[in-house]
């Protein structure tokens, strides 16, 4: 992605869309690395008087460039600035990632219809298909699938990647950038809490923090303890 | 001064409906300002965004029936730099829309103009379902957004206007059918500065949209019955004119206020809020009963509900005899 943290409003920078706003704490976490602020602030996390909201605010922090959380409303926001780009002539890319359990909501559903009827050729959504919602199973609690006809019934072009797999995410963002005159949506197969034992595929930590001797014995897992 | 000319409204047959002006300024506007942009909810023909749509067609997006979708794509065009206008029905845009106006317009503080149509009862045959009652306390409730029902064409005109001009989240509330011109050429609205017409050492009528052409003809007739009477056009509901808000109460027995919507939150809501913690006096708020609208024509509804020039004459007699 082109962004510049000195100069967060510039005009042809890509934008990036947190549409499933409870991934929060990882947006932080990229836009401290990348420069927008300083580390030490991620810190004071949901703290009172901390730009880290719950979820991510446009008004406090920059790099956000929308306030999300209310689930749904990202790729409509996404839409309305690859529209905005296209009528201004600036070359730049816009990213949108959802959840799966996200796409339950209609809204999603008119953005897609949208984001096809204009051509948006210059947004990339990615649904973070990780099979967990905060009640369950996504497949127990409200059946998505078939996702991948779906979206391609709806005007897209759509590519399927394990979610965990850089190779294969930087060829589908490659991939992606080819396809002229319709949107590109890329479903990634993930695995919820990847990489910690006790973590993975478990609803329990869907918004829960892990103690400190969790947290302690999944950086050991990770190989960073 | 029951020949005050203040109250005196032009010849009916300029009536014309704020919609068609809102069409008109967005025409205009069109091609002085290239970074507006409109949207719309597939009812152009009726919000009249049509007219800007044959004018600037790569300026101008359908949404087709997708109020929530309209709302976050207006968000995100605000945040390329663009100007948008979103519009539909009222019930639409503030009942269907309300969270995505919440969560995209409001706090994340983005430049939308939420110009909404056929608001208040005189929707008429529609009923109900199309009859936006509530939208003004919904608008007003969301912390950031500028609320706004303008009396007539000459004013809807000046509210597109100075809206362009204003950075941040508006809501404009028009009406579908035609009304009679109020506002002086002249005039030159300014958001949060309410229209004085004349103060009334007895009663001051605050209202909005059209029931302003409405407190003119009650109070020609109170005027004329030995009751001194004012009236004043508040059209930016929020934020209120405190200030000539203050100095009416401060030299009136009682005010009334009135407007087409539910007397909860709307502008009778904003006027007995402020007035009960800085000037309490009595209050008579003329407007929709808590209750959901039905079919007819504007005018039977207008009676059927209670929000005639006869129902302020009631209302303000009733208030100066206690």
């Amino acid at each position: 992605m082109n962004f510049d943290p000195q100069n967060p409003y510039w005009r042809e920078r890509d934008r990036f869309i947190l549409s499933k706003g409870h991934a929060a704490p990882l947006l932080y976490a990229i836009l401290a690395k990348a420069g927008y602020f300083s580390a030490d602030l991620l810190n004071t996390l949901r703290k009172i008087n901390s730009p880290l909201q719950g979820h991510p605010c446009s008004e406090t922090l920059s790099g956000v460039e929308i306030s999300t959380g209310s689930l749904g409303q990202g790729l409509s926001v996404a839409n309305g600035i690859a529209l905005g780009l296209k009528l201004d002539k600036i070359p730049a890319r816009v990213y949108c990632i959802m959840g799966d359990g996200e796409i339950q909501e209609g809204q999603i559903w008119e953005a897609a219809m949208t984001a096809a009827h204009y051509n948006l050729d210059n947004l990339y959504a990615v649904v973070d298909n990780n099979g967990l919602q905060i009640d369950g199973p996504v497949e127990e609690i409200m059946r998505i699938a078939p996702v991948h006809e779906k979206w391609t019934a709806f005007g897209w072009h759509v590519i399927e990647i394990d979610g965990h797999n850089m190779k294969e995410i930087l060829h589908a963002l490659n991939e992606a950038e080819k396809i002229k005159n319709k949107p590109t949506v890329i479903i990634a197969h993930t695995i919820k809490g990847k990489g910690v034992s006790f973590f993975e595929g478990k609803v329990e930590y869907h918004g829960v923090a892990p103690t400190p001797e969790e947290l302690e014995k999944a950086l050991k897992e990770l190989g960073n303890g | 001064m029951g020949k005050d000319s203040s109250l005196v409204t032009r010849h009916s047959s300029l009536e014309k409906a704020t919609r068609d002006a809102y069409g008109e300024a967005l025409l205009e506007l069109g091609k002085k300002r290239p970074d507006i942009v409109v949207l719309d909810a597939d009812l152009s023909g009726s919000t009249k965004t049509s007219k800007f749509a044959k004018a600037f067609p790569e300026r101008f997006f359908n949404l087709g029936v997708s109020e929530q979708d309209m709302i976050g794509t207006a968000a995100g065009l605000a945040l390329t730099g663009k100007i948008p206008f979103a519009s539909t029905f009222a019930v639409f845009e503030t009942g269907r829309a309300w969270d995505q106006i919440r969560l995209t317009v409001c706090y994340s503080n983005t430049n939308v103009k939420l110009v909404a149509t056929h608001g208040g009862i005189t929707v008429g045959e529609d009923g109900a379902s199309h009859q936006a009652l509530e939208d003004i306390a919904l608008m007003r409730a969301l912390p950031n957004m500028t609320v706004i029902v303008p009396a007539d064409a000459t004013e809807t005109y000046s509210v597109i206007n100075a809206i362009v001009d204003y950075n941040g989240p508006v809501y404009v509330r028009l009406g579908r059918t035609k009304v009679p011109h109020v506002m002086p050429d002249d005039y030159k609205f300014e958001i949060g500065k309410a229209y004085v017409f004349r103060t009334g050492k007895d009663v001051n009528i605050i209202a909005a949209g059209i029931m302003v052409a409405t407190a003119k003809s009650a109070a020609r007739t109170l005027t004329d019955q030995g009751i001194d009477t004012g009236v004043i056009n508040m059209s930016t509901i929020k934020p209120l004119d405190e200030k000539t808000l203050l100095q009416t109460a401060k030299n009136s027995k009682v005010i009334i206020t009135a407007e087409e919507h539910s007397v909860i939150g709307g502008l009778g809501g904003a006027v007995c809020e402020f007035l009960s913690e800085n000037h309490p006096i009595p209050v008579r708020r003329i407007g929709i009963k808590d209750l959901f609208g039905c079919s007819g024509s504007p005018e039977e509804l207008l009676k059927l509900y209670g929000i005639t020039a006869d129902d302020i004459i009631k209302a303000t007699k009733e208030a100066l005899k206690k």
